[in-house]
This record gives structure tokens, sequence and C-alpha cells, in this order.
């Protein structure tokens, strides 16, 4: 079994629910990598999400954008990033998730980013421009070195997308719970618990809630409904004024999550 | 409806490389449109408003003037430049905001470089009462300041976008970021033969006019096909117009001109099909300028509607099979284009059709006088003035 989801589940088997931050790498120097890592380590996340800055990300709001764009101005490049991660790796004790943007990969050669990323200590992927439909162009590589291939399911897919979503995406399933919805919070609320409901039903693999999650109280009204959250802009914009205390707030809120 | 096959490829190249948040619009969009194609209803409004509203068909014109003055092959021009608005932008505006009317969606989202997609949309928003925002690059609002202001006229909300390079390919990602956060009542008008499936298709059909209307013409003109089509490729929506129907009659050569910039050996240009390497963005596999570590590159050029670091995923597809050449002009030559044509036959082209009248200058020369050039002039160029005052002021032209 992957090693993604054996962390998953060894925390829900623990009584607690999963938390995983998400840090863009290179935002305030590569040499910030390792003691960000190895002090969210020791805070006891399940694992870490590690961005990779893109000149183009437009899956990314505001504040993930800006800090890629401090990052490239770092020199953080695909490459840069493995080779960091590469240099501590013996260090590094929680599975790592890569998200990256395709062109990235295709300009590094698919078969030779399997083979450093997984050497960086990278158990799967994340690519937010990349549908299940297009993922052909990569699997192959990342099956072959052992990489899970993570696929994202949306508010908007179909019962029937979200079937063949649920049954391809490796490691666990992460689910987009924002796409600009309005309406009266109350609504969306029961709107998610039916939306993680019907994933569940289709799927034994854990199921991550991502996007727009920013406080202690959303941490444990979304890990209430689901095996856990992926904690992304509140965190790198935390990092950025080292505001830890905020960072230990939200994992402690995950890990005071009753499990329903 | 669904499918998790993957579509809209031509050749190796196209796709749909969209965050999923996005999978459901397009099957959607795909399905409408499949439809609407049937729809001889959907056709006969799309056809009353492109006659009596945009004014087709646009002339073929012998352009005398020009063919004694280069001396070679005989030049018509498709005068697209003379449709409503401007440019031949309006044919896919028009086109998609009927379809998505059709769609239920009551706004629209669109991206423009040189204001000439995001004048063309905004005013079919005026016509069909669609509500319009429009993503442009600040630096190309500074460039197209009349274009602007013409969208504002209409009613439409132009957003600057001050990010990346400031220009075409920054305007669409804040176009495709508008479009998933209002994904359920907004339909994005992309106004390029770019895009992820089924974009690179509609907009194909809805200006392949222009190539099926030049085809007949010349035919009842000189009772035969042209010798060379020649079209200015940015995204390469008016080349694709253009082309598409010409590409089944082997004996047409056609020639999609790239901007060069400051010159394809420095930097600064926008020759996506000579230079660059096969990557993604903005949802489709295609050629696309990018360093070594798979980032973007700023593309360059004088025209804003050029100014664009890939190239439409079939016009990859038809410089793969060799059937289309993709040749490159650069500011200097397209600022003699626009003087060249101004002179010689009284129009003022667009920067960007300029493209392809200065490779026209080159190619007829060594042509023969019973052989036929077509030339789509894409565009008017009222909207450069600006600009051409700032390249040519001075008098040291």
């Amino acid at each position: 079994m992957s090693a993604l989801t054996n962390a998953f589940e060894a925390v829900n088997a623990a009584g607690h629910k999963a938390f995983v931050p998400y840090i863009m790498a290179g935002d305030g120097g590569l040499h910030t990598l390792r003691p960000t890592i190895l002090r969210l380590q020791e805070l006891g996340v399940t694992a870490i999400e590690v961005g990779i800055p893109f000149t183009d990300p437009v899956a990314d709001g505001p504040t993930i954008e800006e800090a890629g764009y401090r990052a490239l101005k770092e020199g953080a490049t695909l490459r840069t990033v493995l080779h960091e991660l590469a240099s501590f790796r013996e260090d590094i004790t929680v599975p790592l998730v890569a998200m990256t943007y395709l062109n990235p990969i295709l300009a590094y050669g698919v078969e030779l980013f399997a083979i450093d990323a997984k050497e960086a200590g990278i158990e799967g992927v994340i690519v937010p421009d990349m549908p299940l439909e297009e993922s052909g162009i990569i699997h192959d590589a990342l099956r072959f070195a052992g990489i899970d291939l993570v696929q994202l399911v949306s508010l908007t897919s179909s019962a029937e997308r979200i079937q063949k979503l649920t049954a391809a995406s490796e490691g666990f399933v992460y689910a987009v719970t924002v796409n600009g919805i309005t309406g009266a919070r109350q609504a969306f609320e029961q709107q998610l618990a039916d939306h993680f409901a019907q994933l569940a039903s289709y799927t034994d693999k854990p199921i991550l809630a991502g996007f727009g999650i920013s406080t202690p109280e959303q941490v444990q009204s979304l890990s209430a409904i689901s095996n856990g959250v992926i904690v992304g802009s509140k965190i790198v914009d935390a990092l950025t004024r080292d505001d830890w205390a905020t960072i230990e707030a939200l994992v402690a809120a995950s890990k005071t999550t009753i499990s329903s | 409806m669904t499918t998790t096959d993957k579509k809209g490829y031509y050749g190796r190249f196209g796709g749909q490389f969209v965050p999923e948040t996005l999978m459901t619009a397009l099957q959607e969009l795909e399905a409408a449109y499949d439809d609407a194609k049937q729809d001889d209803a959907f056709q006969q409004e799309l056809r009353y408003y492109l006659t009596e509203y945009v004014g087709r068909e646009t002339p073929l014109y012998y352009a005398e003037g020009l063919t004694n003055a280069l001396g070679g092959a005989k030049i018509y021009l498709k005068r697209e430049d003379l449709n409503h608005t401007g440019a031949h932008k309006i044919n896919n505006a028009i086109g998609q905001a009927l379809l998505a009317k059709r769609m239920g969606k009551k706004k629209i989202v669109a991206e423009t470089g040189a204001g000439q997609h995001g004048v063309a949309t905004a005013t079919a928003c005026a016509l069909l009462n669609l509500e319009c925002v429009v993503f442009m690059g600040a630096e190309d609002v500074r460039r197209q300041q009349l274009n602007v202001f013409r969208m504002e006229l209409l009613g439409t909300k132009v957003i600057p976008v001050e990010k990346g390079s400031a220009t075409l390919k920054d305007a669409v990602n804040e176009a495709l970021r508008y479009w998933v956060t209002h994904i359920d009542d907004t339909h994005y008008i992309l106004g390029s033969a770019l895009g992820p499936h089924p974009f690179p298709l509609i907009v194909r059909d809805f200006q392949r006019i222009i190539g099926d209307e030049t085809k007949a013409q010349i035919v009842e003109k000189e009772q035969r096909l042209p010798n060379a089509v020649v079209a200015c490729v940015g995204g390469g929506s008016n080349a694709i117009g253009m082309f598409y129907p010409f590409v089944q009659h082997e004996e047409v050569a056609m020639y999609g001109v790239e901007a060069a910039g400051s010159g394809v050996d420095t930097q600064q240009h926008a020759a996506a099909i000579h230079d660059g390497k096969v990557g993604v963005l903005h949802g489709a596999l295609m050629y696309l300028l990018q360093d070594e570590n798979g980032f973007i590159q700023e593309a360059h050029s004088i025209s804003a509607g050029l100014d664009y670091p890939g190239v439409g995923p079939e016009h990859c597809y038809l410089a793969d099979i060799g059937r289309v050449h993709y040749p490159h002009i650069t500011d200097a030559e397209a600022l003699e284009g626009v003087k060249l044509l101004c002179q010689t036959e009284g129009i003022l082209p667009a920067l960007e059709s300029a493209h392809a009248i200065a490779y026209t200058a080159k190619l007829a020369k060594e042509m023969s006088a019973e052989e036929i050039i077509v030339v789509c002039l894409s565009g008017r160029g009222d909207k450069d003035v600006h600009t051409l005052i700032e390249a040519l002021g001075g008098g040291e032209q």
C-alpha cells in the first residue's frame, strides 16, 4: 500500500484526523525549506504538500500566487527544490506530496522527474492543470517510480466523474471544497456534508478536504465529515510572518476533532 | 454525457489541460455546441447577425496598387477590416455570445490583447444583453487606450492585469481564474484558436467563414483557387479561419506569419512555432516559448494581438505535417508593411495584419504575374495610431 494511504490510515486508526499543511517551496529562500519542514513534522502533521512555483499558476488564489512569484525570484525551480529536499532526505519523517503545474514536469523530463522526486521523499504528486483525461502523459512514469498520482474532485464534478476520479486517485482523494459557491453558510455546510457522504460511498481511500480552509473552526467542521484537511493559503501567509502560533492552533484543531 | 477519454487533439497537440473544476463546464459547452451546430434555428440566427449587423460577406478586393508596386503575383485582400468593430474577432464573439444565451448563461468573461476581441465581445454583449467583464494586460491597456474606452462605452468592465508581463498571457490567466470561480452563471468567450477543447474547434468553426467566403469569391473572380494564402498568427484565429477550407487543396500553399519582434535571434519575439518547445499552457499542449525549467517566457511584439508565447494546437499540427509554412516578420518589417499598404492602397492595416502584408511583399516578388496570393487583412489599424506615432514619429524613418 502507498506510504500516503498508510500515513492517513494510521492517524485515523489512532482516533485522529489528518492534517496536511501546504508550503510554497522557496518562499523566503530555498534554505528555509529544511527548518520549515522539520518544525511542521515536530507539530505532528500527517504529511506535507510542497508547492513548486510556476510563472502562470492559474489554479491558485492570490496568496499562493504571490508566494510563488517570490519563490521564483529566489531561484526556486522544480530542479532546485528537489535537489534541496534530497539534501536532507534522511531527516524527513512524513510523506511529501508535490504540487506542481504540468509544464515544469514536461520540461524536466517525465521519467527523470519521477526518479528524482522519489529520491527527494516525494510520495505523491498533484498536478492542478491535468485532469484525469490527460493523466496518461505522466502516469506510467510515476507508477514505475512508486509515486501516487492524486486526483482532485470538485463540487462541480458529476456523480459519474466522481466515481471515476475516486477510483483512479492514488494515496488519497483531494476534495476541493470551494468554487465560488455563494449562499447561506448553513445550506453550504449541508451541501458539503452530502458531498463528502457521496464521496465516501464510492471509495475506501482517505478523503481530504482542501481549498478555502483557514480557521480552527473550519478545520474541525471539515475534519468531522472527512479523513482530514489540507490547509494552504493560511499556512503560507502565517509562514511569511513567522507566525507559528496560528499554525499550531490549526494543527491542534485537527487533533481535537471528534471522529464521526 | 461525461467521459474520461482524452479529447480535442490535433496530432499530438491540444487536449484539455485544465483544473477539474472546469471539466464539467467544458463538457457542457461541448454538448451545447454540438447541439447548436445541428440546429437550423441557431445557424439562421447567427447568419442573420453576421449579415445584417456585422456586414458580411466582406469583399475579396483585388489590390492593384499593391500588386503593381511589388511587381509579382496578383494580390487579393480579404477585407475582414471592414467588419463591424474593425476586425475578424466579431465573427467568433457573436457566435459564442449566442451560444452563451442558448446555454442560459447571463454573464461573459473574456481576455483581450490588442483589444479587438475585447471590443468585439463587449459589442456582442451590448447587442444581446449580456453582462461582460474583460481582462486586459496593463501594458496593453496603455498601448490600446482607444479600445479600452470603446469597451467601457459599450458597458463592459475592463480589468487591467498587472501581473507577469502584463500582456495577453496574463489576461488569459485572470480570465480563467475568474471563470473557475463564476462557473455557474458565466461563459468564457475565448478569442483565439487556443485553450482547452472545445475552444479551438469552436473558434475555428466560427472563423472558417473567412476561408469559405474567400474560396467562393476567388473562384468567381478568377475561376480557380489561389496559389498562396497568407495570414498572421498570434494564437491563430484569423489564420485558422482562412486556412481551414483550403487545407484539403494541396496545390494552395499556405503561410502563417509569426511575429519576430526585434528578431528571432533575440529573446524579444513571439515566434512560438519557430522557436518554441512543446509544452502546456492555458489548457492545451502546443509550441510554447519557455525556458529550461518549463517556465513560460514573455513574448514580445509591437503588435499586442500577436504578443503571446504559444500558438493554437491546430497550427502546431499543420506545422508538424508540413501543410502550412510559418515564416516570421519583425516589428520593423511590419511597420514597413503598414506604410506600404497605406501608400499603395489607402488602407491602414492593423499591426497584426501588417505582418501578413510584409511577408506578402517578400513572397509576391518571387512569384509570377500569373500567380495569385490571397492575404487575410484581419483588422484595421485605427487602434494602432498611438503606437505608430511612437514608432514612426520624429521623421527618422
